[in-house]
């Protein structure tokens, strides 16, 4: 926006506070959108300054998805809520092998909040979009009165496009299919652990929150007839896992000396009694596909910087039951069942 | 952090646990079954985890016992803690395990928490000292459960109170007794025993109280002992050890676990245990009932910091879901899939006993990794 036309006044960003003026709808508002968001945020679009972003349309399929953040601590090794809610939105587009082209995301503030870690979360979202190559363009923000938020929940929503011929889906896995996964599990949920209050360890883990769009869309390019992608976000990835088998109607035998898991996730996993599978991913995928083509597949993954540690970690199989099945290290097997309870709150 | 959590991989090793399945299926003796009960929840959560009895004979039988903290707690002990937060509005922290057991009238602390009452989950006793210090002007109770393992920090967590003068601090103590539980399990008031041939015994209780506790039971009872470590290695070299004795005919307390475990335990945190806590005279045990001199309580010293006594608490008479088999199963009498709710109304979402609950319960830890064992009927409850 030009600067005649900016309302007069500069907001505190080095100790301001939010406060319930902040989205009243009235000049204070206009002054956080335009000092915080725009100036991160602001693609063409969203300097008209319309209640929304209009854009041309494509023939073909679109795709449309919505995540909302609630993550705490607000800023981890390895990201922040803005750049996760910019990264979770582009992947779920991206599981359909879409395109993503725009975001709108909406903002709920709480009164106090510091204006110094919203400036921060916006600048985040905003390199997180760019480096992504798919824009904000369209926003909204909310106020709520101190106590009734936690500092800031970010909802986004992706709009992309499918490209000609592909169709994946999680009711498409076959009897027969190869599952990868694109890299280490459990990175994410076991780095936001390593900062939450009352747990607070030692740890060099980072975060793997990334954008999978490129590497979905070498993975269509080299392999056309994937089934299955989905990312293995809360509940890890034994409950994405349960969740194909039960839209797919198949079961699935993994092998677990295949499943790639970083030797500080291991150790503290072992240490807080958790298990590796159900433990949240932000920059990974799991891929089903025909046997056939799983090891182009697999080198497709491994040729991108983010599916570097690829594998192939077992098949579907027939099963009425729908059970995901697991052949241990020690040579035994058991189950790998749905998330019981809630493993950690608040890790996304 | 990784230094302090080294050698996970080496105890779980595919090709040193191929060599010992393969030494069991040569010793055993074709002629009988092995009977074999884990006296931890921890070992059955391994077994369970790491598919162990896949590798077992078809003679070689794991009968789960009762060592889950959890399970043995009485309904009644619940609903007293769920009373100590509405009813007297104390801050109520405990190990996230507790939080979805169910209490009397389907509540369990959970579903108090959602309804306003101030219950929070701690990782240590620790965290409970910290949350009174900084909340001096409410009342803060530590819901204190387990076995002798978790009960040495109880102890610090009250002499540190003590020494603070951290009058907001009390503790709800339902600390219970390994050998009380053996005891009871091998020579139950009713009579009604349970068939095992031997144990493998508990890891982390036995370092703090030794291997010499478990003596008595063995030669008395002619029952071998083999204290376990909970590496899946750690439960098949033990499972070999039993094997062994009951060849042999032998029955002694042998110690697998020689890497942690000592005869004599760790004297620093049983002369503590003994300097704050002293026997009661009866507890009330899930599923084992009540057993004389198998629990702690705080000693008179420490009254001003014993919630019991600070809130008037008597808990009364605890009064399990119909049906519900866990007694049966914890002490070892049935198994998971014997029970009519396991898998229908049962489930660890929705779960009626507290077997159900923590990843150490039998029926958690058979639902969760071992359902596909079954045979049609459960399997097809389970899909």
């Amino acid at each position: 926006m030009n600067d005649e036309r900016r309302l007069p006044g500069r907001i505190d960003l080095k100790r301001g506070a939010v406060d319930m003026s902040h989205g009243s709808g009235g000049r204070a508002m206009m002054q956080l959108i335009e000092q915080v968001f725009l100036p991160h945020l602001g693609g063409e679009a969203a300097i008209a300054g319309n209640d929304f972003a209009a854009f041309d349309s494509e023939p073909g399929r679109m795709v449309v998805a919505t995540d909302a953040h609630v993550i705490s601590p607000l800023f981890f090794p390895g990201g922040d809520i803005g750049s996760l809610a910019v990264h979770g939105t582009i992947n779920d587009v991206a599981m359909a092998g879409a395109v993503p082209r725009l975001i709108a995301a909406s903002f709920v503030l709480e009164e106090g909040f510091p204006l110094a870690d919203l400036d921060r979360i916006a600048a985040s979202m905003g390199e997180a979009a760019r480096a992504a190559r798919v824009p904000v363009v369209a926003g909204d923000t909310k106020v709520v009165e101190r106590g009734k938020g936690d500092g800031v929940f970010i909802t986004t929503t992706g709009i992309g496009r499918v490209p000609e011929g592909i169709a994946i889906a999680g009711d498409r896995a076959r009897a027969g299919d190869a599952i990868l996964v694109s890299g280490t599990m459990g990175d994410h949920g076991v780095a936001i652990m390593s900062k939450r209050e009352n747990l607070a360890f030692d740890t060099e883990l980072r975060s793997d929150t990334a954008p999978l769009h490129g590497l979905v869309a070498a993975m269509i390019a080299a392999v056309p007839e994937i089934r299955c992608l989905r990312d293995p976000t809360r509940g890890g990835l034994a409950t994405t896992l349960n969740e194909i088998a039960r839209q797919s109607g198949v079961g699935m035998r993994l092998r677990e000396a295949a499943i790639p898991v970083r030797d500080d996730v291991g150790a503290a996993c072992e240490f807080l009694g958790l298990d590796p599978l159900y433990v949240a991913n932000e920059g990974k995928l799991v891929a089903i596909c025909p046997a056939a083509r799983a090891e182009t597949l697999l080198a497709a993954m491994r040729a991108d910087p983010l599916g570097r540690d690829a594998t192939i970690i077992g098949e579907v199989v027939a099963d009425e039951h729908g059970f995901v099945q697991m052949e241990t290290v020690l040579g035994g097997n058991r189950m790998v069942d749905w998330l019981a309870g809630e493993q950690l709150p608040r890790i996304c | 952090m990784r230094a302090g959590v080294k050698y996970v991989d080496e105890f779980r090793d595919h090709d040193v646990a191929a060599g010992l399945a393969s030494r069991i299926a040569a010793e055993v003796d074709t002629s009988r079954t092995y009977r074999l009960m884990e006296f931890c929840g921890g070992h059955t959560h391994a077994i369970h985890r790491h598919g162990i009895q896949d590798l077992m004979p078809a003679n070689v039988d794991f009968i789960h016992g009762p060592g889950c903290p959890v399970c043995v707690l009485p309904m009644a002990r619940i609903d007293a803690a769920i009373e100590l937060a509405e009813r007297h509005g104390v801050t109520l922290l405990t190990y996230g395990d507790m939080m979805r057991v169910p209490a009397g009238g389907r509540r369990s602390l959970m579903t108090a928490k959602a309804a306003g009452a101030d219950i929070r989950m701690i990782y240590s006793t620790q965290d409970a000292l910290e949350i009174a210090r900084r909340n001096a002007s409410r009342p803060v109770v530590f819901f204190a459960i387990g076995f002798e393992t978790t009960t040495p920090p109880t102890a610090v967590a009250l002499k540190t109170a003590a020494a603070e003068g951290l009058t907001n601090f009390s503790v709800f103590c339902n600390h219970v007794l390994t050998p009380a539980a053996l005891r009871q399990l091998l020579e139950p008031d009713d009579g009604d025993r349970v068939e095992v041939d031997g144990f493998l015994g508990p890891s982390h209780v036995s370092t703090v109280i030794g291997s010499r506790p478990y003596e008595v039971f063995a030669e008395h009872y002619g029952k071998p002992i083999v204290i376990t470590g909970f590496e899946p290695l750690d439960v098949m070299q033990a499972t070999l050890m039993a094997i062994r004795q009951l060849n042999d005919g032998r029955h002694e307390v042998e110690n697998q676990y020689t890497r942690v475990v000592t005869r004599d335990g760790n004297r620093r945190a049983q002369d503590l245990m003994d300097e704050v806590f002293e026997v009661r005279a009866s507890f009330e045990w899930r599923g084992l009932g009540d057993i004389a001199a198998s629990a702690l309580k705080i000693r008179p010293a420490f009254a001003a910091f014993d919630a019991e006594q600070r809130y008037d608490l008597t808990p009364s008479r605890s009064r399990d879901v119909k049906g519900c088999e866990c007694p049966a199963i914890l002490r070892g009498q049935k198994k998971p899939e014997d029970c009519r709710l396991f898998g229908t109304v049962c489930t660890p979402e929705t779960p009626m006993g507290s077997c159900m609950v923590s990843s150490e319960g039998a029926c958690a830890a058979h639902w969760s990794y071992g359902r596909f064992r079954s045979d049609g009927d459960t399997a097809d409850r389970a899909a």
